[in-house]
């Protein structure tokens, strides 16, 4: 593996943003939900450190975080993709064919309920129950911004122009 | 006393008084409401939902949980009413729909609480979907003391109530939500990677057979039929106040005479006593005490015989564990002085003996396959197993347990004093230790043995002694969770005890989670008395120091007194420090070369803290001083935090504070730790 100084600086920073939080929390052990939604905000989950890093910290065995992080579908212990693509099959939805756009994610990049995150760790796909929005129906949201009344073609349209964007960024990056 | 009053059960009056809840009301009354999740001494759960009775109080009418409901004057209940009934059926119903019901060939098979409710319920059929064998989780076999079979969990919470509210550790708890939900450890890994003590209380308040001890008597049977081999046992103190139960002896009756009878039935060459070794341990160990008393060593000393109790040390408080006693526990004693000495004694070869254990207790079974106790490779102590398991053994033998003639314990290692007895009590060791410090130190015959004040079922009993001009305080102590409350004490300056006897489990090793299932405060009593009578009048000597046979046997091989330097060698031990249990390991920087340095940076938490910083140096440093390619730098993420740094080269730890940055001594010795390490590959 290669070898990196950059690894040693990310779990650095890592660790101080998790201090920092458990710091504005003052180490309190019945503020766990709160700091755990701080640090799920800041990684995007749930990571084994992490969870290890608050229970050590918060002074509570580690069982007993990860049972709270386990209780609650709002927390994920796994890692996600940097763009999230939510896929309401609800009821409305589901009528609406919302199973167009599932296949076509998963032919496209691969991800299913099953294999929800592509290798890359660009995109996540998250199948949602009802996103109250049944009048748009089929309903996606990719990252913060709802598309309503969607085709297979229309998102797929709008995640290619999320990767042509990526791309152009890494090129400019790897300058 | 509190006053009287009255309710009414089933039609009958009756008296209560301080009872916590409806259940104990009920249960004086002499009627034995069925539970899983119900036991006195851990929190009201109110899970199982088998207690439920019909409640009518002020001509209103409800169906409650007796265990969570206070009893008030004038209460009317009914415990049998056809409702009731069926509830209480169908809960035990769906319990057994998703429970692996192997029951012929599970160990808890007759001990199970689910089993005899359905039974007692008259549960003849289950008319739910079963759990399928593609449904079943994997089992864990990780530990060395007890196994975990989530498919017959039933989700009543005891263990996770007692490992966290008795022993003060919390390595399992409730996970995940609804049907998925699940009694797990963290991350739900393998116990024996955790904070798990081997204590095997959750074993042994486990209604089902979910969690038990792990079974090693088919080992004994394997050496036992091999011609090549000569199998000794050792039978420790608490196992002969307990096994009787397992054949319907009274509760407390010292079999331990039948128990030598039977196994020598079964093929065991010579049946020894572990409370041989126990007055042993109390030579080494009282002569340690005095010598940190009269030498002004580390105070409190404390007893090292509790294998949970050194492992809980090790893992929570590594920086304290000079207060532990060095020696070795008698079960280890005993395997490194019988593989010293029987060989030659019995003209058989080191290799082809094997020595067996029979103890109270699932943490002997981590205990004896510790590196730490084995000889090139081979463990002292060959195969521990439980009293339970012992009683299983004798059971297929097909013979009369209760029928059998006593025999002795076969001699020098059979030979114990009362002292040796009493240690499978809480305040035992203690006892036995004063009897042979107090006579030393008043340089005078001790008249009267009794150290009443050490004894029974408080979780913490104190003492003053005044001794030759000489105070001495002691403490006594069961349960991790009371131990840690005394030990914080003790490193916060608010106690100043002189010695201090831990045991993990409640009332001593009487209570261990290898003894007859089902203990209550009222069953450990009398296996504590069954102690204390056979201390009088099953031993001739009381003392330890009056047992000739360790006498001798310190003359023979053990460089003539205790403490000597043989008696180190083969009796003693050293502790680590397992606090890095705790963390996760995050890989920094991957050399290349075929051998490398293992480099592990724990991170500590906290605003005193250097840890972040301190890995940003060593990077930096194994970096610009191109030895990258030959070292592996993890970062340990440790529960165990304190403001110190603290650094592990290749194995050695090296932690202190640092301050100055990259000019602090600590960084200075650690990247010369470094260089020598990588040096050495």
């Amino acid at each position: 593996m290669e070898v990196s100084n950059d690894k040693a600086q990310a779990v650095v920073a890592k660790f101080s943003a998790i201090d920092a939080i458990l710091e504005r929390n003052h180490h309190d052990p019945s503020r766990m939900i709160p700091i755990l939604q701080e640090i799920q905000e800041l990684h995007k989950y749930l990571s084994k450190e992490a969870i290890t890093y608050v229970a050590s910290a918060l002074k509570v065995p580690a069982s007993r975080v990860y049972g709270v992080a386990t209780f609650y579908a709002h927390f994920s212990l796994d890692p996600k993709g940097k763009h999230i693509i939510r896929v309401c099959d609800g009821t409305a939805c589901h009528v609406k064919k919302s199973h167009g756009t599932l296949e076509m994610l998963s032919k496209k990049l691969g991800i299913s309920p099953h294999k929800p995150t592509t290798d890359d760790m660009m995109f996540t796909l998250e199948i949602v129950s009802c996103l109250g929005a049944c009048g748009l129906a089929p309903v996606v949201v990719i990252d913060e911004e709802v598309h309503g009344q969607s085709t297979p073609a229309g998102i797929e349209a709008i995640i290619d122009g999320i990767s042509a964007k990526e791309n152009a960024a890494t090129a400019e990056g790897g300058k | 006393m509190a006053d009287s009053k009255k309710l009414t059960v089933n039609g009958r009056e009756i008296e209560f008084t301080d009872e916590r809840n409806l259940l104990e009301v009920i249960r004086k009354a002499g009627i034995d409401l069925p539970t899983f999740c119900y036991h006195s001494e851990l929190s009201i759960y109110g899970a199982c939902r088998l207690c439920l009775v019909q409640v009518t109080q002020n001509n209103r009418t409800m169906v409650m949980a007796a265990c969570s409901t206070a009893p008030a004057p004038g209460m009317v209940i009914l415990t049998e009413t056809k409702d009731i009934r069926a509830m209480r059926k169908i809960s035990v119903e769906l319990l057994l729909a998703n429970h692996n019901t192997e029951c012929p060939s599970c160990v808890r098979s007759s001990s199970c609480a689910l089993q005899n409710i359905a039974r007692r319920l008259g549960v003849n059929e289950i008319r739910y979907k079963k759990l399928k064998h593609e449904e079943m989780q994997p089992i864990d076999t990780s530990s060395p003391s007890i196994q975990r079979d989530p498919n017959k969990c039933i989700k009543c919470g005891d263990c996770v109530r007692v490992c966290s509210e008795i022993q003060g550790i919390g390595a399992i708890y409730f996970t995940k939500r609804g049907s998925n939900a699940k009694v797990t450890t963290a991350f739900d890994s393998g116990i024996s990677g955790t904070e798990c003590v081997n204590c095997g209380q959750c074993a042994a308040v486990c209604p089902t057979g979910a969690i038990v001890a792990k079974q090693d008597s088919p080992k004994v049977w394997q050496v036992l039929y091999d011609t090549s081999k000569t199998v000794v046992v050792q039978v420790a103190p608490a196992v002969r106040v307990a096994l009787g139960e397992h054949f319907g002896a009274q509760v407390g009756e010292n079999v331990a005479g039948k128990l030598v009878t039977a196994l020598k039935l079964m093929g065991f060459k010579h049946v020894y006593d572990t409370s041989f070794t126990a007055d042993m341990t109390i030579f080494e160990e009282a002569t340690e005490f005095l010598e940190r008393v009269t030498r002004g060593g580390v105070l409190p000393l404390f007893t090292s015989c509790c294998p949970a109790w050194v492992r809980f040390m090790e893992l929570y408080y590594p920086e304290m564990t000079a207060h532990l006693s060095s020696c070795r526990s008698p079960q280890a004693m005993f395997g490194s002085v019988a593989k010293n000495i029987l060989p030659k004694q019995l003209g058989v070869k080191r290799e082809d003996m094997v020595v067996v254990s029979i103890m109270p207790c699932t943490a002997k079974k981590y205990e004896a396959q510790q590196d730490k106790f084995k000889v090139d490779g081979v463990p002292e102590v060959d195969i521990v197993i439980t009293t339970d398991e012992v009683g299983r053994m004798i059971n297929s033998l097909g013979i009369n347990f209760s029928q059998l003639e006593p025999s002795p314990f076969d001699m020098p290692m059979g030979f114990a004093t009362g002292g040796g007895v009493i240690f499978g009590a809480s305040g035992g060791v203690m006892e036995a230790a004063l009897r042979y410090a107090v006579e030393k130190l008043q340089d005078k015959p001790l008249e009267n043995v009794d150290f009443k004040a050490v004894r029974g079922m408080d979780n913490l009993k104190e003492a003053t002694l005044n001794v030759a001009g000489k105070e001495i305080k002691i403490a006594v102590v069961y349960g991790l969770a009371k131990a840690r409350e005394v030990v914080e004490a003790i490193k916060n300056g608010k106690a100043d005890y002189h010695f201090v006897e831990v045991m993990a489990c409640p009332g001593g090793c009487i209570s261990g989670a290898g003894q007859p299932i089902g203990a209550t405060n009222a069953i450990r009593a009398k296996r504590q008395a069954g102690l204390y009578t056979a201390d009088k009048r099953d031993h001739f000597f009381q003392k330890p120091q009056d047992n000739y046979a360790v006498s001798r046997c310190y003359e023979e091989s053990l460089g003539g007194h205790p403490g000597s330097h043989k008696a180190h060698e083969l009796l003693h031990t050293v502790y680590d420090s397992k606090a890095d249990v705790f963390d996760a390991m995050i890989p920094v920087m991957r050399g290349t070369a075929d051998k490398r340095l293992d480099v592990t940076v724990t991170l500590c938490t906290g605003s005193m803290c250097h840890g972040p910083k301190g890995l940003d140096m060593l990077s930096g440093y194994i970096r610009e001083k191109g030895l990258a390619d030959k070292v592996d730098l993890n970062v340990a993420v440790s529960s165990g935090s304190s403001s110190k740094v603290s650094v592990k080269v290749g194995g050695k730890r090296l932690s202190g504070e640092c301050s100055g940055g990259e000019d602090c001594d600590l960084f200075k010795k650690i990247t010369a730790a470094i260089d020598d390490g990588v040096k050495a590959l």
